[in-house]
């Protein structure tokens, strides 16, 4: 086994100095070590993007980094985005949307839509379908998540309705 | 007056926890003491195992125990199948951890147990295993000659020849008279390539052998199947079973399987007497887990000059792979009872030969059998329309079943209880602009444009709720195709429901609530929906087959409907009423002609309390049903493809796809829209982007997301959907089932579509996937042959 290697990581507004072999994948080092389970691995070739995170703001694929190249460095989750129980307008998007089925491309693709966003507040049809190319969905078709990314471009998601425990309401548009 | 339930939009209740991230996937779990599996594969298709040296795996750091076929041989048993399609079906053993000879290449040979998932895998490494190598059978038409056999022990490739023939069941003519009086003889060999159904969370089993019983978390669609197959092939107490289904990513059929590394789990947790866990790698998953298709379809359709068809004869040839998993024999069969779809076919024979060969073994993919059946049927109406130079929609107008002939009982012997094939194509035509786009076509034909477009159509019919039991024992399935529920009531009024079927994505928690809701007038906040652990849901039989509304929604309704039936006698005692006077709505008991009520809330806290029950009356409103379907159901629709084919690149791209279906009345359109975009996508990977491809040694080289094309956003198109709605008669709720739909009823409308833009420059048939390579290599032969008109 290799010598292993101190890091300092920042996830989700936590710091946490570990020691990790060099080998460690970042994901892995987010689900076993810090119990991040909501970030998930689909893949062994970065086809598939359900271990999306951010890395100081951008969207990475973290079964594609070690964990030591995130040393210093500050990580969002899934885990991390919807504030005080309150979600986000993508979250509440992908909900409102019916974005998702069996969610398991879920936090991936909503970590990836929020990069997209950054980098593009306006997208269209054809810029999110793009701009999700790195994501696989084998349930939804993508059709609702394209709109779901629309409507949170939009703000046209339901404001303060829905929280972290989500009251279900009804979809507007069937 | 309180708005129905049944057909309204409710957001899911399942959502909360998938879009934040706490979600309870099996490979999430962490135990005390767990240790974690790694399994050795074998890297050949076919050989004989001559020795498993694991010395040097045994002392690799953090490794606990190796266990080899060997190790195992006594306490593995053999992996079910359930469907003894025919009495004389052959089939080898199928032992968990190959002993002797491995008959694919991703067989486990050996299995690592370590202290850590990263220990596990480094040792896999170090197992010395020498094989001596045997000749590979990979291709179905080559195993159908039995010149090399994938289990030399069996003496033939054959598994089983299974016969439908409409003369001898009495359902129609004999097919020989229509084939020998044809006018018009359509002959086609069509592939069905062979499929990954690709769920996006890998298999993944955690197992606790501490305690007197065994808890078996899994990625699986069928945790009670699996905890008495379990029970029966590895000599466990079917009582010291738990299986538990937690959050389960996908399955599409490709986890309704009771799978060698399952078993190996428990094996490994039982030897070391600590929690173990098993994940798969996806280069693991694509090579080792069902795979789905795989058959070569040969067709006579014979019809008349006027396109009236008068017989159909199906001969088909089957992959089962290397063995048989749980159903992998039936998979073909369910198929027979749809090729002759909507339509009023006189004679109708169909003979299925199921085949072994050295690849991983198939079994149920979404739609199992009927998707390929669709395919065929759906081709061939278009191939006789050009044939007799008619428009496709006219051949298939002239012979479906009208919707004033319902019900029909089919040339495969189904009944067919409810349809209305003319409005869902009227309802199509108009969305789709159909004449709009046929001038188009012209237009561009005309101006020879390296851009060609073509009309894909595919009218299809399928059977959903599987299955009356009754049905299945005649099929000679080992399983019946009822489903249990149980509806409780709480003291405080609040509801829970039992499913036994449990969704991996689905949404019963969301439908089922909005069922019970309406059922018995409580809020539909008030529903909890308990599935998928067989501690809490002790009778079952799971989700597939797109049965769970159909059948398990209705064992669901049943079930509240009894406890209402035990609420009324004791809402008469409280209200010193007679049970005749008394009516239930809205979740209350009225006394007819008076303003006297009580609420079902009410009546559960007096249940509880029981201090004033009547005599002889049990303090417990919960009720259990059971629910056998007397009848399948029958969705249908019509689904039209606007196909651009770039005639320089052999590009096929979607301009436009529109398709309505009639899947009955709706619980939840939308969760419906869900189903049948996803379904949609995966009917058109098949068309346009999936393969499993093999070597010639029987090496999977799709082995991961960058060659197996699972389609991403850019490559699927914006869908246009709508509903036609003529419930069923088989159920209470007029419901049919949609889960399925959209991948059997999208394959052959895209590539018909294809056809129909490349067909005038002389191209007849293309084999899926309709890849830029295959496309642009059909034009070029159709250009060598001279086939320009």
């Amino acid at each position: 086994m290799a010598r292993s290697t101190t890091i300092t990581v920042e996830v989700d507004d936590v710091s946490y100095t570990d020691d990790v072999e060099p080998r460690l994948l970042l994901v892995q080092y987010l689900r076993e070590r810090l119990g991040k389970t909501g970030t998930l691995i689909g893949c062994d070739t970065t086809n598939c993007g359900a271990c999306t995170v951010h890395l100081d703001g951008t969207s990475v694929k973290s079964c594609t980094m070690f964990a030591v190249q995130a040393d210093g460095r500050r990580v969002t989750t899934i885990e991390g985005l919807a504030r005080d129980g309150k979600l986000t307008p993508l979250q509440r998007a992908f909900h409102e949307c019916h974005a998702l089925q069996c969610g398991f491309c879920t936090p991936g693709m909503i970590m990836q839509s929020a990069s997209l966003l950054q980098e593009n507040p306006h997208p269209s049809e054809q810029e999110i379908r793009e701009g999700l190319e790195g994501n696989l969905c084998r349930c939804t078709g993508y059709q609702n998540i394209v709109a779901a990314v629309q409507a949170a471009a939009d703000g046209t998601t339901t404001s303060d309705s829905a929280t972290e425990n989500g009251a279900s309401e009804t979809a507007g548009v069937a | 007056m309180t708005i129905a339930e049944v057909g309204r939009a409710r957001l899911r209740k399942e959502d909360s926890h998938l879009i934040t991230g706490r979600s309870r996937y099996t490979d999430n779990i962490t135990l005390p003491g767990m240790l974690h599996l790694a399994m050795v594969r074998s890297p050949f298709a076919h050989a004989r195992i001559t020795s498993v040296d694991v010395s040097a795996a045994k002392s690799s750091p953090g490794v606990v125990a190796v266990l080899t076929g060997s190790d195992v041989a006594a306490e593995q048993g053999s992996l079910p199948n359930a469907w003894p399609v025919t009495a004389e079906q052959k089939a080898p053993a199928h032992p968990a951890i190959a002993v002797d000879e491995v008959a694919f290449a991703g067989e486990v040979v050996a299995c690592i147990i370590a202290r850590s998932a990263a220990a596990a895998r480094d040792a896999v490494e170090l197992v010395d295993v020498s094989y001596d190598e045997l000749p590979v059978v990979l291709d179905l038409e080559e195993a159908a000659t039995d010149q090399v056999l994938a289990h030399p022990g069996l003496g033939t490739n054959t598994s089983a020849t299974w016969v439908f023939d409409s003369g001898e069941a009495g359902t129609g003519k004999p097919i020989s008279e229509a084939l020998a009086g044809a006018e018009v003889l359509i002959e086609r060999t069509f592939y069905q390539q062979r499929l990954i159904p690709a769920f996006m969370e890998p298999r993944s089993t955690v197992v606790d052998p501490t305690g007197e019983q065994i808890t078996v978390w899994s990625a699986t669609q069928i945790p009670h199947i699996l905890r008495l197959m379990l029970a029966l092939t590895l000599g466990i107490p079917e009582s010291k079973l738990r299986v538990i289904a937690p959050d389960v990513g996908g399955g599409f059929g490709g986890k309704l399987q009771v799978t060698p590394e399952e078993a190996i789990t428990v094996l490994a947790a039982r030897h070391t007497g600590k929690p173990c866990k098993y994940t798969e790698t996806r280069s693991e998953s694509l090579m080792a887990a069902h795979h789905g298709r795989a058959q070569v379809q040969r067709l006579r359709l014979s019809a008349t000059k006027e396109g009236i068809v008068t017989g159909l004869d199906v001969k088909l040839l089957a992959d089962m792979g290397a063995y048989l998993g749980l159903v992998t024999s039936g998979v073909p069969i369910l198929g027979a009872f749809m090729y002759n779809s909507i339509y009023k076919f006189p004679a109708y024979r169909f003979e299925c030969t199921n085949l072994f060969t050295n690849k991983a073994w198939t079994d149920a993919y979404r739609g199992a059998g009927r998707p390929e059946a669709t395919f065929a049927i759906e081709r061939l109406m278009d191939e006789l329309a050009v044939e007799l130079g008619m428009d496709p929609l006219e051949v298939r107008e002239k012979n479906w079943i009208t919707h004033e002939e319902f019900p029909f009982t089919s040339v495969a012997g189904l009944e067919y209880d409810s349809g209305n094939y003319e409005a869902a194509t009227a309802k199509a035509l108009e969305l789709f602009d159909y004449e709009g786009l046929r001038a188009e076509q012209a237009r561009r034909r005309e101006a020879k444009d390296p851009v060609q477009l073509g009309i894909g159509i595919s009218t299809f019919t399928e059977m959903c709720g599987l299955a009356p039991s009754r049905v299945l024992g005649a099929l000679s399935y080992a399983a019946g195709g009822w489903e249990h529920a149980q509806v409780r009531v709480l003291p405080t009024g609040n509801i829970e429901v039992v499913t036994g079927s449990s969704a991996h994505g689905q949404g019963h928690e969301t439908a089922w609530s909005q069922l019970v809701a309406d059922k018995l007038g409580v809020p539909f906040e008030n529903v909890e929906v308990l599935h998928g652990d067989t501690q809490i849901s002790q009778r079952g039989l799971d989700t597939y087959g797109s049965r769970s509304l159909t059948v398990g929604g209705m064992a669901v309704l049943a079930a509240a409907d009894k406890v209402i039936e035990k609420a009324k006698v004791i809402a008469a005692h409280l209200m010193e009423a007679s049970e005749d006077d008394l009516e239930f709505a809205e979740g209350k008991f009225k006394v007819r002609g008076t303003d006297q009520s009580t609420s079902l809330g009410e009546i559960a806290f007096a249940t509880f309390s029981a201090h004033n029950l009547p005599d002889g009356v049990e303090p417990n409103l919960d009720s259990d049903a059971t629910f056998d379907p007397q009848n399948f159901s029958y969705p249908h629709g019509t689904h039209l493809a606007a196909m651009e084919v770039d005639t320089e690149t052999g590009r096929a791209t979607i301009r436009k796809y529109v398709c309505v279906d009639d899947i009955g009345v709706v619980v939840n359109p939308l969760i419906v829209e869900g189903q049948v975009h996803g379904g949609l996508a995966q009917g058109i990977a098949q068309a346009l982007y999936e393969e499993a491809v093999h070597d010639d040694a029987g090496t999977l080289v799709t082995g991961s997301f960058v060659d197996y094309l699972v389609p991403g956003a850019p490559d699927l198109p914006h869908y246009t959907t709508a509903r036609t709605e003529t419930p069923s008669t088989t159920n209470q709720l007029g419901a049919k089932g949609v889960g399925e739909a959209g991948t059997i009823a999208s394959t052959p409308a895209i590539v018909n579509g294809v056809l129909d833009a490349v067909r005038h420059l002389g191209v007849k048939d293309i084999r899926m996937p309709c890849s830029p390579s295959r496309v642009w290599a059909a034009l070029e032969e159709a250009k060598l042959s001279g086939g320009v008109q």
